[in-house]
């Protein structure tokens, strides 16, 4: 045990015993630390004055560089969020170098100082101090942080500076937000080295947390229009993907994260699929006499819908506490469209009370306000089922996700003619298409689905009653 | 006028020799009023800008046109509304807010014939605008804050998912308490057979006045009670979207990324604990030197501690907001800065929202004051200590009173209610002179921060000048064990006092239901109570008020306990 100690730490001999006596203590905790501490430099860190305390301001030093100390002396003064409170020594040395600064914050734990024992090692403090300044918004940051590509580490702000203060002709011109301002601070980050990713260019908090290299924190108490419990935020993120040089990152639009985000909450609900091939000659023959009254295929199939979920209520129906079944009063059929860059679900309310031609009317309204990016909430999120058309482009048969608060949604894959035996053993060729429904198996079960498509298909096949 | 004087009853001859009393000169009148309401002004956050305002009266105009539809009587009297006179009413207040019901109730109570002029909604500003709906968002702040301090919720052993709201429900629930407050109160007047008249009043003579278009009634005494309006410094465009007041920041209409707030007294700080706690990013801009001014500088020291730093507020202080343009076209909120003694350009700041809080300007115009002589003093309706309204002759006008805001001898709610009772005492023949240095006041961020009477400067500032000695006691919510129960050791009571008589001056409270706190103390400068009786009360364990409790026993009194503790009543 001593000769360990001796060989690591030379000076051994010479030390006082008030250094060393944690080394009595035969755990193999602290002594792993004193091997770290080297040599007899000791650093002073912000203490957790209170249980709250997560970082403290420096109100002043009461000592100042070079200054000997003894055990138990006031060195510092320091704010927490509660009080001035003095700091005092554990050591006697001499206080070297101080390594953050009067009205300075830095976070608890952080070195705010380094102790010498004896002068000789001033110098060599006053170097560790300088490396620590340097590289200390590195230091302070979690530990994780020091393994991958630390992205763009502060420190190196030669670079990037010159374009920034160019831009900004005035010393007002670089907006960051107040907390964003703080934690700059608090990390040591330069601010003017930074390009905001924010409203209007401004520098946000992310920017700060991104550049100091720490991973984003749950953001606060966002929240606007979303009643729904978000079921605590799956822990993504913690997983860091290799970074690919020259790759563009493109945050989000407002419609993207909404997107985004009913996707992840989508994963809380389980869900099963069940398909079911629906001959569409009828229909297709329907669809081309209707067709120069304005009908689209969209408002057929979100009719025929409608029409069969008025006889399988339950597949109308919603989970919303996974305790209970909630009947939805009335049919509304959103229906999934792809806009620029984003996914929207206008919503033909009462669709099984309107006829096929009003249906159409207000489906291309939905459409030209969903273009002009005007659709009201309840015209997109009162849904109680939603159709999902990839037909068009050829697509025989996909799956969908069941969007959030509703209890199924229908995939239609394209018509396609297909050779079929009827009951004789005659073959024929029939335009049939797949249909693929995804539904929330906490209220709705196989036999139920099943159901609803068998009726599905036969107002599709006997497409009629669709024009009444 | 003399006549009707004489003719009334056995209540004139005491207002006559009142308006024979010599009134002080004008000039010397304010003089001495500044002096006495530095901290209220102060404290509502009024500021020498207030200075050649112009009011709009297009709300009250609008509110008008809007009500003349209904310009009948609301209500009929009720047989023991007073026995009638030569006069359509005892007494008639323009302006139904607290000021002006607290008045009518009073008034009921003494037997007058009332009725009340609102060219408005009842239960003015702070029913509608003000105190009310403000409390319903700070009640929704506490408890979201409550909710994200994780360090909170474990230390009680609770676990809480990610909290969440809805912008649109809270701004419901502020606005159904307003409602359902303003239907509390024009009940209770119903009920009472207060006459409620739809319009604006108009003073149009001596105890004559004009509501709505051409309603003429007279009143044996008339009451001015027709409030504030938020004050908006000139140079700030306010659109109601982006740029907006109290009036528009309580509809909750959107909750910016960034809003900065005009202005750091009680109003601005509130909206600050809503909006950090709502997720919104605060900047303060604030005219004088330090943030919260008007607060006593120690708690204002610490609430800026446990309020503002560790918040996600940053702030500009001795600076004025010159300009403020509201955002278009794509561009943001852009707010010129001058500092506020040179006048030099302090930079512009670009955020989401701006909210101007910077006090609240008298609502007086269009009184018709001109017809009796009567001249507004930056809008207020100067007033004697006993709330009558003084002319441009220095001398009182008989049988009209103000209270309330319009007077700006103390902007609070209860305050102007607590002036209306006092004029209603007089009016019934009893002098009554409201002593102000009781009045409680208190700004309800978490926690809250409440003050009765004088601050430590003001304190010390008085006794140098009468020449006697100021002690200060200050106890800790640390100490008390109901705040440790509720995790909720922050906070401080303060308690100025005079050692030789143990006069309380004042009673400064940050901490936990410290706006509930604060009452004891103000009941007990008002009633006169010394400090050495006070130790001798008994406070139930544990509650809060043994915080008061302790502060109290922790002063050191030279004088004995002035009355012997009274023997139990009933055994």
């Amino acid at each position: 045990m001593a000769s360990l100690l001796q060989s690591r730490v030379p000076s051994f001999s010479s030390s006082s015993g008030i250094q060393w006596r944690p080394s009595a203590v035969f755990s193999s905790i602290p002594r792993r630390r004193i091997f770290t501490v080297q040599a007899k430099i000791r650093e002073i860190f912000m203490p957790a004055l209170s249980s709250t305390m997560t970082e403290g301001k420096i109100v002043s030093w009461i000592k100042s560089e070079g200054d000997v100390l003894s055990k138990g002396e006031s060195v510092v003064v320091v704010e927490s969020d509660k009080a001035d409170m003095d700091v005092e020594t554990f050591y006697d040395g001499i206080l070297a170098a101080i390594v953050v600064g009067e009205g300075e914050v830095a976070p608890v734990g952080a070195p705010i100082g380094l102790l010498a024992e004896t002068e000789n090692e001033i110098a060599e403090a006053k170097a560790k101090a300088k490396a620590k300044s340097a590289g200390s918004s590195s230091q302070s940051a979690p530990p994780p942080a020091a393994s991958p590509p630390p992205p763009p580490p502060p420190a190196v702000a030669a670079a990037p500076p010159p374009p920034a203060a160019k831009v900004a002709d005035g010393p007002t011109k670089i907006v960051a937000t107040p907390y964003a301002k703080k934690l700059a601070k608090q990390h040591k980050v330069d601010i003017n080295s930074l390009v905001g990713t924010g409203n209007f260019g401004r520098i946000t908090p992310a920017d700060i947390e991104a550049a100091a290299g720490i991973p984003p924190k749950k953001s606060a108490p966002v929240a606007s229009v979303t009643t729904v419990a978000a079921a605590a935020a799956p822990k993504a993120s913690a997983t860091t993907f290799p970074e690919i040089p020259g790759s563009t990152v493109v945050p989000f639009t407002t419609m993207q994260s909404a997107v985004s985000k009913n996707m992840v909450e989508s994963l809380s609900v389980p869900t099963f699929r069940v398909g079911y091939p629906v001959a569409t000659d009828a229909l297709d023959a329907l669809y081309e006499k209707v067709k120069p009254k304005g009908v689209t295929m969209t408002a057929l199939l979100a009719k025929a819908a409608a029409m069969a979920l008025a006889q399988h209520p339950v597949v109308n129906s919603t989970c919303k506490d996974g305790k209970s079944f909630t009947y939805n009063s009335s049919i509304n059929i959103a229906v999934a469209v792809a806009i620029n860059g984003g996914l929207i679900t206008p919503v033909l309310q009462d669709a099984d009370k309107l006829d096929l031609y009003l249906l159409s009317q207000k489906w291309k309204e939905l459409v030209e306000k969903a273009r002009a990016k005007q659709l009201q909430p309840h015209e997109y999120n009162s849904g109680t089922f939603t159709l999902s058309n990839l037909g068009m482009f050829g697509v025989d048969k996909f799956d969908a996700i069941l969007p959030p608060g509703q209890g199924a949604i229908m995939a239609v894959g394209a018509s396609k003619p297909t050779v079929v035996a009827d009951a004789d053993g005659f073959f024929s060729v029939k335009s049939k298409m797949l249909v693929n429904v995804t539904a929330d198996h906490r209220i709705i079960y196989g036999a139920d689905l099943a159901a609803f498509l068998q009726t599905f298909s036969k107002i599709v096949e006997n497409p009629e009653s669709l024009t009444m | 006028m003399q006549s009707s004087l004489s003719l009334s009853l056995s209540s004139s001859s005491s207002i006559v020799t009142r308006s024979d009393r010599k009134v002080l000169q004008g000039n010397t009148f304010f003089a001495g009023k500044c002096s006495i309401t530095p901290r209220s002004l102060r404290f509502c956050g009024l500021r020498s800008e207030v200075y050649g305002l112009q009011y709009s009266n297009s709300a009250r105009l609008v509110a008008a046109s809007l009500n003349r539809r209904h310009l009948k009587k609301v209500s009929a009297a009720l047989s023991d509304n007073g026995t009638p006179s030569k006069f359509d009413y005892d007494l008639v207040i323009i302006g139904a807010g607290v000021g002006g019901h607290g008045a009518a109730l009073h008034a009921v109570e003494k037997g007058l014939k009332t009725a009340i002029i609102e060219g408005d909604v009842i239960g003015g500003t702070c029913v509608n605008r003000g105190c009310v709906p403000s409390k319903a968002l700070l009640a929704v702040s506490g408890r979201m804050r409550e909710l994200q301090n994780e360090h909170h919720m474990k230390a009680f052993g609770l676990q809480v998912a990610a909290a969440g709201y809805d912008r649109q429900a809270v701004s419901d629930h502020a606005n159904n308490l307003a409602s359902k407050i303003r239907s509390n109160l024009t009940n209770s007047l119903k009920a009472l057979g207060v006459d409620i008249l739809t319009g604006a009043g108009t003073v149009v003579g001596p105890q004559k006045v004009k509501y709505g278009t051409d309603n003429v009634i007279t009143a044996r005494d008339i009451i001015i009670a027709t409030g504030s309006v938020p004050f908006v410094p000139k140079g700030i465009e306010v659109d109601g979207k982006t740029v907006i007041t109290s009036d528009h920041a309580l509809k909750l209409e959107f909750v910016p990324d960034w809003i900065a707030i005009v202005g750091s007294g009680y109003i601005g700080l509130e909206f600050s604990d809503v909006y950090t706690a709502l997720g919104s990013e605060v900047t303060f801009v604030e005219a004088l030197d330090q943030l919260m001014p008007g607060f006593d500088p120690e708690i204002g020291k610490l609430a800026q501690r446990v309020l503002i730093n560790p918040r996600k507020i940053d702030y500009h202080t001795g600076v004025f907001a010159s300009k403020i343009t509201p955002a278009k076209d794509g561009k943001p909120v852009t707010i010129e800065l001058i500092d506020a003694k040179t006048k030099e350009p302090k930079g512009t700041l670009e955020v989401d929202a701006a909210l101007i809080a910077t006090g609240r300007a008298p609502y007086t115009s269009g009184l018709g004051l001109e017809n009796i002589n009567v001249e507004t003093q930056r809008g207020f309706v100067p007033v004697d200590e006993r709330m009558r309204v003084i002319d441009t002759n220095g001398k009182s006008v008989p049988h009209l009173y103000c209270i309330g805001d319009a007077n700006g001898k103390m902007m609070l709610a209860h305050a102007a209610s607590a002036q209306g009772i006092s004029v209603v005492e007089q009016v019934c023949g009893k002098d009554h002179v409201l002593n102000h240095s009781s009045i409680p006041a208190a700004c309800f961020t978490h926690p809250e921060i409440s003050m009765v009477g004088l601050t430590e400067p003001q304190a010390r500032e008085k006794a140098e000048k009468e020449g006697f000695e100021v002690s200060v006691a200050k106890t800790s919510f640390k100490a008390n064990t109901k705040a440790l129960a509720e995790n909720e050791g922050e906070g401080l009571a303060k308690l100025i006092y005079r050692p030789d008589n143990g006069e309380i001056l004042g009673v400064h409270i940050f901490g936990l239901h410290a706006a509930d706190l604060i009452h004891e103390a103000s009941n007990a400068i008002a009633m006169g109570t010394r400090i050495q009786d006070l130790k001798f009360a008994v406070h139930a364990h544990p509650t809060l008020s043994e915080v008061l409790d302790e502060l109290f026993k922790s002063a050191k009194v030279k004088a004995d306990v002035s009355s012997p503790v009274g023997e139990p009543v009933a055994a």
